[in-house]
């Protein structure tokens, strides 16, 4: 029989999550705990929105013209039908919200995976490797790292739309904005894995690994990758809240997803046209939870590199 | 009156999960002009004792008993502004690391002036007077221009030296030494010892000195206390301890020291300090896997024969040739290890010695020169995959107990990854076995393997080390300063370990170390190593007997001698 069972091991790892300073830290910092409850709200009505939300704002058979700007339910001509009122085209903005963050999160989170992935390959590579290869692919982090990320992005997109023809873009918007925010942020990951690998590469624990023969690539994956990851998942919440406000940003610009598919930018743009004339429920709200989403989601990163880094407690 | 006394010091630090005591009903007192060693070894509570003196207790740190009086007045009540007044003035310190105790920004004769300044208010002519004097009183030659210069200027030994002067500069009454040896070279250490030990007594002035190092104990004190887990276990005179020691942990402490005088067959008697889980049983190599798979063809001559090795590394590099700047870290060596014996390279840092031993096992390829194992010319194979066999035959144990293993992995698959690199089991039952196996023999549970390393003391850290590397039934063994970064009962421990498998297996071993009495006590065979170049070879007790390099004989003057340990009871090497 083997010494140690799957069992063993959960429960082992349960008892060392639950004895561990992360979740006392987490435990004891109130602020913490309701960022984690709004996230983890965010998430879950985002991922089942078309459960959870009380409309479909994109199914033109539900829409009625007559139910458009319609103020929040708690004012005199508001209708309970539509919590935080209608837009001009009779849509509830509750559920243009909760599809909306779907956009916004959705890319968010698939741009931080990709810089993630582009950043932390190309950082262990670079410290591992080092020489010439090292240089080579800092120095081009270095250039990038002149350009603001907004402008990358601006970049990219604008080379999007006048190589792609339009019905085209329309469709692959999405990912083109994705590809945008990701390729903007990888230098942060890759400059703190290279540290990193270059500070695991002389512990003797690798030279050990080079005494038994293993090969190098195994030794970089198996061995290296997983110390640099703590400093990693602090950059990635980070970066998470940054890329929904870039993607925000560039919705709100008119360069991000297109209207069809709005995102929590795209509501905001729309609904700024309006706030003049008196329909403000239509940007306030999209604007009050794309504050929430990235505070919270901010707050959670703060607390996240404090408690990993213990010389800053 | 006595001039320090401690009465019942206890110190808590309390944590979230509980209190640790790290000091526990402690008491002790100096006299002027007597200097009280505390022995202890690391997490023992003795740094805390002097912190708590000067009231610089690291926060969470708090005196949860006991008084300290100074010149008969209570001083551990005192506000803040009046400890900081006895800081300096009172009592001077002189901490481990003289790079950082000095500011690299000011000139020594800032930082003294300031001091004197500040304490005896004797205005800047004469304060300036004054440190002068103190650089030349602490040995420091030509006081007057050195006076004017920067930290960086000075070498660890000079900087150390200028540490003391300013622990001096308010004639303070008694003086704290924190490890004030341990970032020195042996050679300054000695120097430095003597300047303490003779300042004290010139001016009167009593002084502690903390160490873990018995060598300065014997060396500068009068008297001695031993610390063990926050409690004063035993305190008398420094022969009297050292000699006769009463307390069983005083006795194990002194036992485990590597002596400097005989080779003796194994430690005695050093049970007393680290738990060890499971007692490990005798084995029958015939049977045992550890014994299995020996089917080397054994060697004609010599196991690892090293031909004219020469490394070079670049220390400055430019594109053109002539513009880099290179440095020799190993010179021609040559030497031979044969089957079965225990090899030692000792000598300072930078001899070379580490370069070596990772050019032998394939770490660095050498510019020039072949390593031979067993009859094949390992520098001339390139293929990994032809090296793989004799990286199995070849393993290496690290110095850093704290860096050589991997955090993230769990012991279990520590110790795996070399039997399956080197498929040497056939199911994950088997490997697990094996595992257990090896993790009890080294003197570990079964339990450990389902652990982090972090979970682990450093010198069960260091056992780990030796199974991984026994994993792949090895026939040669490097050791990199196995021990240097251990408690000297640990060490002892572990060279036991060390030397019990070593006769089980029949593993021939390359044993590094600066340490010569733990050079003495392992190896059959040493090779004395400078700069690169490896200036005598001997037998170990010949060596040590009759040194013939010059630099042989100067390393072995500066051996701390220990005199009056007894030699009671202890059953000597054979080749004595």
């Amino acid at each position: 029989m083997s010494i140690i069972s799957k069992t063993q091991i959960l429960k082992a790892n349960y008892q060392r999550f639950t004895d561990s300073d992360i979740w006392y830290s987490f435990k004891k910092s109130p602020v913490t705990v309701v960022s984690a409850i709004v996230t983890f709200l965010f998430f879950f009505v985002t991922i089942f929105a078309p459960f959870i939300a009380p409309h479909d704002p994109f199914d033109l058979a539900s829409i009625d013209l007559m139910d458009a700007s319609l103020p929040p339910a708690w004012f005199f001509d508001g209708e309970t039908r539509f919590l935080l009122g209608t837009d001009d085209q009779g849509r509830d903005i509750l559920s243009t919200i909760i599809y909306g963050s779907r956009i916004s999160l959705f890319v968010g989170f698939v741009s931080v995976i990709f810089s993630l992935i582009l950043g932390v390959g190309l950082g262990l590579i670079s410290g591992y490797v080092g020489g010439r290869l090292d240089a080579f692919i800092m120095r081009v982090a270095d250039v990038q790292l002149s350009f603001p990320a907004i402008l990358i992005a601006l970049l990219i997109d604008g080379l999007a739309r006048s190589l792609l023809p339009r019905e085209l873009h329309d469709e692959v918007a999405l990912y083109v904005l994705v590809f945008a925010i990701g390729i903007s942020g990888w230098v942060q990951y890759a400059r703190t894995v290279r540290g990193q690998t270059l500070v695991e590469k002389g512990k003797e624990y690798v030279q050990a690994a080079r005494v038994i023969g293993i090969r190098q690539w195994t030794i970089l994956l198996r061995h290296i990758l997983p110390n640099v990851t703590g400093p990693v998942l602090v950059i990635a919440t980070i970066h998470l809240a940054i890329a929904i406000i870039t993607e925000a940003t560039l919705s709100f610009l008119g360069v991000g997803v297109p209207p069809t598919t709005p995102s929590l930018g795209t509501l905001i743009r729309v609904g700024n046209d309006f706030l003049f004339s008196g329909e403000w429920w239509i940007t306030i709200f999209p604007g009050i939870a794309l504050v929430l989403l990235v505070l919270a989601v901010n707050l959670l990163g703060d607390w996240l590199r404090d408690a990993l880094n213990p010389k800053l407690r | 009156m006595k001039l320090l006394e401690i009465k019942n010091l206890e110190i808590q630090f309390p944590s979230r999960k509980s209190t640790l005591t790290a000091v526990n009903n402690v008491s002790l007192s100096v006299d002027r002009g007597d200097i009280l060693g505390i022995v202890g070894e690391s997490g023992a509570g003795k740094s805390t004792v002097g912190n708590a003196l000067i009231g610089l207790l690291e926060p969470p740190g708090i005196m949860t008993n006991g008084e300290i009086y100074l010149e008969g007045q209570r001083i551990n009540d005192l506000p803040e502004s009046d400890k900081q007044k006895i800081r300096g003035k009172k009592i001077g310190m002189i901490f481990q690391d003289p790079l950082t105790s000095l500011n690299p920004l000011q000139t020594i004769e800032t930082q003294l002036v300031e001091t004197i300044d500040l304490h005896l208010q004797l205005g800047e002519e004469k304060a300036k007077q004054r440190a002068m004097e103190l650089l030349g009183q602490v040995g420091i030659p030509d006081p007057e221009i050195r006076v004017k210069q920067y930290p960086h200027q000075f070498s660890g030994g000079m900087r150390q030296r200028v540490v003391v002067a300013l622990a001096l500069c308010a004639e303070p009454t008694l003086i704290i030494a924190d490890e004030p040896t341990t970032a020195l070279d042996v050679s300054i250490q000695a120097q430095i010892l003597d300047l303490m030990r003779v300042l004290c007594k010139q001016k009167n002035v009593g002084m502690i000195i903390i160490t873990h190092d018995m060598g300065v104990i014997a060396d500068i004190t009068d008297r001695v206390a031993v610390m063990y887990h926050g409690n004063l276990v035993e305190h008398g005179h420094t022969s009297k301890i050292l000699g006769d020691p009463d307390h069983p942990y005083t006795q194990s402490l002194i036992s485990a020291v590597p002596r400097p005088d005989v080779k003796l067959v194994r430690f005695p008697q050093v049970t007393y300090i680290e738990d060890i889980e499971t007692k490990k049983e005798d084995i029958d190599i015939s049977r045992h896997w550890l014994g299995q798979g020996k089917n080397f063809k054994s060697a004609d001559g010599p196991l690892i024969k090293l031909n004219n090795i020469t490394m070079r590394f670049t220390t400055k590099p430019a594109i053109l040739k002539k513009n880099r700047i290179y440095l020799d870290a190993v010179k021609n060596v040559s030497l031979d290890i044969k089957e079965g014996e225990v090899f030692g390279l000792v000598g300072e840092s930078g001899s070379g010695k580490s370069t070596l031993a990772r050019i032998i096992c394939g770490l660095y390829s050498p510019i020039l020169g072949e390593v031979i194992f067993s009859g094949t010319n390992l520098t001339a194979l390139k293929r990994q995959e032809e090296l793989d066999p004799f990286r199995r035959q070849m393993q290496m144990i690290f110095q850093d107990p704290f860096s050589s293993l991997n955090p993230r992995m769990r012991v279990h698959d520590i110790v795996a990854e070399p039997i399956w690199f080197h498929k040497l089991a056939s199911s994950k039952l088997e490997a697990s076995d094996i595992i257990i196996d090896l993790l009890e023999h080294v003197g570990l549970g079964s339990q450990a393997a389902t652990k982090y390393p972090h979970e682990f003391s450093g010198g069960q850290r260091q056992r780990i080390s030796i199974a991984r590397a026994l994993a792949t039934r090895p026939r040669f063994l490097i050791c990199d300063e196995p021990t240097s970064a251990l408690d000297v009962s640990i060490q002892a421990q572990i060279l036991n370990l060390l030397k019990d498998l070593q006769a089980e297996l029949g593993l021939t071993i390359l044993f590094i170390s600066h340490d010569l009495p733990v050079i003495r006590q392992m190896c059959d065979r040493v090779g004395v190593m400078k700069d690169g170049e490896l200036c005598e070879l001997n037998e170990t007790e010949l060596l040590f007997g009759d040194p013939q390099h010059n630099y042989t004989k100067h390393l072995l003057d500066l051996m701390p001698r220990l005199d009056g340990l007894s030699l009671e009871g202890l059953e000597l090497s054979s080749n004595n």
